[in-house]
């Protein structure tokens, strides 16, 4: 009567796959405390990680965004003439760094002079006649970056009076934006690694209070991926529930974040977040990955050293 | 048929205790092996190695068609299905009733699950623990719980079973019930191979007898005696 599969069974049995599930889920219970606790750990991680990553993405956003605004405006010589402009312009066209000129004529700029001034701008009423702005031209480059160089080269074209791109806020603002990047990647990583510490610890003490069970399960000649499964699902589950926890929490808290900050600050330009989604999606995703890596990883890692009797 | 045997195995712990130097033996299909010897002279060791709880350091293991002293890691769990282990402190699970015990051998080992009752109920019917199945060990006897774990070794018709003091925790009477139920598993064709302590089973229920004295095997007699004085 062939009672045992003395077969090495590579493919797993669907009733096999539902027993691991089964007691991974069980022990998830039965260790209710340290399950608990583990859980716990993964959710602080994960939370105060998602806070980072939401942080760090929007910090991003607003350097990208202030880094776009970075431009150079090249002022001609007033006496310039429509050939010299038209010169001046195929030679900024021809810096591979540049990525848009637009012209600005003195009619124009005089126009946004009078903008930026709102209601003051009668003052300037009639200077249309006699017209005192030179000529323009408006510069990005591909790369924020590049403008200092792009403005060096452009400082010595023939007919450039002056130019102004931010001299100095510019770098010091790169600097800002740099650094601050680097500063969330590295405790971004320092977090990971605590969590994974925790977790893996937890999960051990768990797997110390079924040493009885290991060590019955291999003398009754238990394989080692038999033995190992449950632990790999209970691990799994553990990081999956702590990656929920912070997903629900930091979803409605950025919901409720950019709500107030619509309210309070209607209209303004300078303080914009990311919207709610896709940025969610994004986070919860990167949540739920490390939450499942970490637990799975703890759990193997732990299992390891009671495989050996 | 020879279905265990040993040459020349040598067993050194990484403290360098030499706990067997150069152990020859052959046991034939259906015997009844007592192994004896004082504490600390390699009884533990030589049964450990037939289970492939510990590697041999040098020398042949066979057992039942496997080289136990070469097999891989992986093919460990096809030899234990083999054998049938029974200890001294019976290694039940506290919180499984006597059923899932005896049952959860056949389950980690992916039984075809509509065998499993059966022959769960069968085994207990064999140690007389059926009306007992929905226990807990705690709620039974020493003796009880060493005839559930007995079958449970039982319980995936291995060809042999091994067994380290299993009377060592047990009154004289509960020893010789469980004793008797050796003798029944044996006469039913499963081989016996039992490190024991207690001198007057082996005096009484005369079978062969293997001493094993520092590391060695002092005498291997067929219907023997205990002949140690503890």
């Amino acid at each position: 009567m062939p009672v045992t599969n003395r077969e090495g069974n590579t493919a797993m049995k669907i009733r096999t796959l539902r027993r691991h599930v089964r007691e991974g889920v069980k022990n998830l219970w039965r260790n209710g405390w340290m399950s608990f606790a583990s859980i716990s750990a993964v959710t602080i991680t994960l939370l105060i990680l998602g806070v980072f990553l939401i942080l760090a993405m929007n910090i991003n956003y607003f350097a990208q965004s202030v880094e776009k605004q970075v431009e150079i405006r090249v002022f001609l010589d007033v006496l310039a003439t429509q050939d010299h402009v038209k010169q001046v312009e195929e030679n900024i066209k021809a810096i591979p760094e540049v990525s848009s000129v637009e012209f600005i004529p003195k009619d124009e700029g005089l126009r946004q002079f009078k903008e930026s001034l709102g209601e003051k701008a009668y003052l300037f009423e009639g200077l249309e006649e006699d017209n005192p702005l030179p000529d323009a031209f408006v510069v990005k480059t591909k790369d924020p970056k590049q403008t200092a160089a792009v403005a060096a080269k452009i400082k010595n074209f023939q007919y450039v009076e002056s130019l102004n791109y931010g001299e100095g806020t510019v770098e010091k603002l790169f600097a800002w934006t740099s650094a601050l990047r680097n500063v969330g990647i590295v405790f971004i990583a320092g977090l990971g690694f605590t969590a994974m510490f925790l977790i893996a610890n937890t999960i051990k003490l768990t797997i110390v209070a079924r040493r009885r069970e290991i060590e019955i399960m291999k003398l009754v000649g238990a394989t080692n991926w038999f033995i190992r499964w449950p632990f790999f699902v209970e691990g799994l589950l553990m990081g999956i529930i702590g990656a929920l926890i912070p997903i629900i929490l930091l979803t409605s808290g950025y919901y409720y974040l950019l709500d107030a900050i619509k309210s309070s600050f209607e209209a303004s330009q300078l303080f914009t977040l990311l919207p709610l989604f896709p940025l969610m999606y994004q986070v919860s995703g990167a949540l739920l990955a490390i939450g499942a890596f970490i637990g799975i990883w703890g759990s193997l890692v732990s299992v390891r050293r009671f495989l050996r009797v | 048929m020879i279905l265990i045997e040993m040459f020349d195995v040598w067993k050194t712990y990484p403290n360098g205790t030499h706990a067997l130097k150069g152990i020859n033996i052959r046991i034939e299909k259906g015997e009844f092996v007592y192994v004896v010897g004082p504490s600390g002279a390699g009884k533990s060791t030589f049964i450990k190695l037939m289970y492939r709880e510990e590697k041999p350091t040098k020398g042949q293991i066979f057992l039942g068609g496997f080289n136990v002293s070469r097999i891989k890691e992986r093919q460990i769990p096809l030899v234990r299905r083999s054998i049938g282990v029974v200890f001294q402190d019976f290694k039940l699970l506290p919180t499984l009733t006597v059923y899932e015990n005896v049952a959860f051998a056949m389950e980690v080992i992916e039984a075809n699950p509509k065998l499993i009752k059966p022959r769960v109920m069968d085994v207990l019917g064999l140690v007389k623990l059926k009306h007992k199945a929905k226990m807990l060990p705690s709620e039974l006897s020493g003796g009880e719980q060493q005839r559930v774990a007995l079958a449970r070794a039982l319980v995936n018709n291995p060809g042999i079973i091994i067994a380290d003091e299993p009377t060592g925790n047990l009154d004289p009477d509960t020893s010789w019930e469980i004793m008797h139920l050796f003798e029944e598993i044996n006469q039913r064709g499963t081989t016996v191979v039992m490190a024991t302590h207690n001198r007057e089973i082996v005096n009484t229920m005369r079978k062969r007898v293997v001493a094993i004295e520092a590391g060695q095997i002092a005498r291997d007699e067929q219907r023997g005696e205990y002949g140690y004085e503890d």
